[in-house]
């Protein structure tokens, strides 16, 4: 392996180690406490949750702060998930940003995206990789997983085994759904990421590819792309410059929403997409740079056997 | 939340930018009135939220009264996209040397906001060579910096009095773009007048729909504001989707669109709803309605929706499908389903072609559903194998 010491610390990281200490920000809210009893039951690492207010609260044994600072003094943890309300995601993202996290997932749904521009250039300043907003989660099957992803314990189990196809999704439930169904057929998974639904994520797949490119775990991946953004042929544009040594394979939902009427408003979006966001545009850019589309659950499957 | 031109221009106004002075009108007294008011020649625009109105006609221009009343009477109950034109603007029509594009938009591959400058304006914009539009992405912390905004100015020709004015123009557009949390900002065409003075003929904004709650203030004094998600108004049916999802905060259960077929879907999460509505096309089905369903929602708001989407005339069945489910329970699905069906008057086995909710109390909803005479599938059953039979089992219902 000709990797760098500073590399393997990324891969760790984007990896899910699972002994680094996670912090949940919002950790008293409805779903955010069943998000940690189901994952404390997988065995995730929680050691220490945020609420501002409510410190001095436990949360299925696991105490709660009222600043990520109080939490990070008495708790090692690199690694924040942040499931607060819309409004407050931006202040709760810089707040582990400043605590040092070095990976950040924010589960809220319906964050502004100014909100999310913001938090990614304070990210970038503090090299801390952000997973979403709108994310389920990610999980190294057998390991350890962050977030609400797959659900209940027994629901995980069923849905996703350890083996070498690394899943990233667009949708939080197509990454179990996938995932659920090469399991289903004996394929296991390195790692399941849901990106986030969002225009504007922190890791979009090139970024994640990139890295998984020097995970040993991962030989293939599959990707569920959907109508909008430009995720899909940023990737595209990228396999063409340089090929990546993993078989990739993509699926992807939504050509019905090409034919709807009045979608797009304005020039800007085309002149900065520049025809970009059509499923239609988006399949044909990947299989011009070599990736196998399937057009069915069923295919995704062969694209994975395919000789590369 | 897309704004009409001149809600538009009312709102950029309050940030220092210029426009011709548009004013809506909804009858032709009004136009008569107005066109005095102003004087001749004017322009008279539909007031809709969608684009291509010059490619669609609803662009005119007048010289006498005459000529404005025509135009009005053509316009006004125009029929744009399914939307019936009942606003038109009249404006003055100005005599112009050049006109340029300026816009604001997100960049979603460098995740910052993007500054955009073009000599071509107007409808020609888009097909205009890309090295002929600047991009200045930016930082949204910061705005865009004047001496940046100069630059994207200078990089497209613009030399002497002009480039600095349309900098400031720049700078303006990406400060409001960043206080009202747009999606788009764009003034297009920007012109120069005889008299050396910048001024904007039409404008669009379109202010993010999730953060709406924080922009009320700025949007209050506008006036009535329309939601387009399906780039159309929302049809009575989907507004009732959409009272039913807010009747608690429990879930989502309304985020509908109607189409014309005879299969209602009760399907979800977000992607798999995308692949299921795909999937029931490519074999041949006939969807009258996408929706999504998740964040667990309640039984009353399932049974609701359910209710709603087969009280739709032509609907014959309906397909429940959704991906292996995290957070929904499916037995809540299961229940809130025959609840809704029952209240039609309907018999679930006759109406329901197939359940196929895995994950969360999968075993519970198997036994709801299995007692009541439906079909279910499990997650070894494909979300395009499970489209498949939908489509075979509606058609069995209908013969």
């Amino acid at each position: 392996m000709r990797l760098r010491g500073w590399l393997w610390k990324g891969i760790a990281l984007m990896l899910l180690d699972p002994k680094a200490g996670v912090l949940v920000q919002g950790i008293t809210g409805r779903e955010a406490s069943r998000m940690v009893e189901d994952s404390l039951a997988y065995g995730s690492n929680i050691v220490a949750g945020v609420t501002p207010g409510k410190g001095g609260q436990r949360v299925h044994g696991i105490p709660a702060y009222d600043t990520v600072a109080a939490a990070i003094e008495k708790h090692r943890a690199t690694i924040s998930i942040i499931s607060v309300p819309p409004p407050a995601v931006l202040d709760a993202a810089l707040e582990s940003f400043d605590a040092g996290m070095q990976l950040c997932l924010i589960m809220t749904e319906r964050v502004p995206q100014l909100d999310t521009s913001k938090l990614l250039v304070a990210a970038r300043r503090a090299s801390c990789t952000v997973i979403g907003p709108n994310s389920l989660g990610l999980i190294r099957p057998g390991i350890t997983k962050l977030g609400t992803i797959g659900g209940r314990v027994d629901n995980v189990r069923r849905s996703f085994m350890p083996g070498h196809v690394a899943v990233l999704s667009r949708s939080g439930g197509m990454t179990s759904e996938i995932s659920s169904y090469l399991t289903s057929r004996g394929v296991g998974q390195s790692i399941a990421i849901g990106v986030g639904g969002d225009a504007i994520v922190g890791s979009n797949f090139t970024e994640l590819i990139e890295r998984l490119e020097n995970d040993p775990a991962t030989d293939a991946v599959v990707i569920y792309g959907e109508p909008g953004g430009a995720a899909e042929e940023q990737l595209a544009a990228r396999l063409k410059g340089k090929p990546s040594r993993l078989r990739i394979v993509a699926f992807l939902s939504g050509r019905f929403v090409d034919d709807l009427e009045g979608v797009r408003f304005g020039h800007a979006g085309v002149i900065v997409e520049g025809g970009r966001g059509s499923v239609r545009g988006k399949v044909k850019a990947l299989r011009e740079a070599g990736v196998f589309v399937a057009e069915t659950f069923e295919e995704i499957l062969e694209g994975l056997k395919r000789d590369a | 939340m897309r704004l009409l031109e001149h809600q538009s221009k009312k709102l950029l106004s309050t940030f220092g930018l210029v426009f011709t002075e548009s004013t809506p009108v909804e009858s032709i007294d009004e136009v008569r009135a107005t066109v005095e008011r102003v004087g001749l020649p004017v322009v008279l625009k539909a007031q809709t939220p969608f684009g291509g109105r010059g490619h669609a006609g609803a662009v005119k221009f007048a010289e006498t009264l005459d000529q404005a009343v025509i135009a009005a009477e053509a316009l006004l109950g125009m029929d744009l996209r399914r939307t019936t034109v009942d606003v038109i603007s009249i404006e003055p029509k100005l005599n112009y040397e050049r006109e340029f594009y300026v816009g604001i938009t997100w960049d979603t591959v460098e995740k910052l906001p993007v500054a955009l400058l073009s000599l071509a304006g107007g409808m020609d914009v888009e097909s205009s060579q890309s090295d002929q539009v600047a991009h200045q992405p930016f930082d949204p912390w910061m705005g865009l910096a004047p001496y940046k905004a100069r630059g994207l100015a200078a990089e497209v020709g613009l030399t002497g009095r002009i480039l600095v004015a349309v900098g400031e123009v720049l700078t303006k557009l990406s400060q409001a773009f960043l206080d009202c949390d747009a999606v788009t900002m764009e003034i297009n065409p920007l012109v120069i007048t005889k008299d050396d003075t910048l001024i904007g003929l039409d404008a669009r904004a379109e202010i993010e729909d999730e953060a709406v709650y924080r922009q009320r203030e700025r949007l209050e004094p506008l006036g009535e504001l329309t939601m387009t998600a399906a780039g159309r108004p929302p049809t009575s049916l989907e507004l009732e989707a959409q009272r039913i999802d807010a009747i608690d905060h429990r879930g989502v259960a309304g985020r509908v669109v109607e189409f014309d077929g005879d299969l209602a879907l009760l399907i979800g999460g977000g992607g798999a709803s995308l692949t299921v509505f795909d999937a029931i096309k490519a074999h041949g089905g006939s969807p009258a309605n996408y929706c999504e369903v998740g964040g667990n929602p309640t039984e009353e708001k399932v049974a609701a929706i359910t209710s709603l989407l087969l009280s739709k005339p032509g609907v014959n069945g309906m397909a429940v499908i959704m991906n292996v489910v995290n957070n929904t329970r499916a037995d809540v699905i299961a229940r809130g389903v025959l609840m809704g069906v029952e209240g039609t008057g309907r018999k679930p086995s006759e109406t329901i072609s197939l359940f196929r909710v895995p994950g969360n109390w999968e075993t519970e909803a198997r036994e709801i559903m299995e007692a009541a005479g439906v079909e279910v599938h499990g997650r070894e059953v494909s979300l395009d194998a499970a489209a498949r039979l939908a489509v075979e089992r509606n058609r069995a219902h209908v013969a």
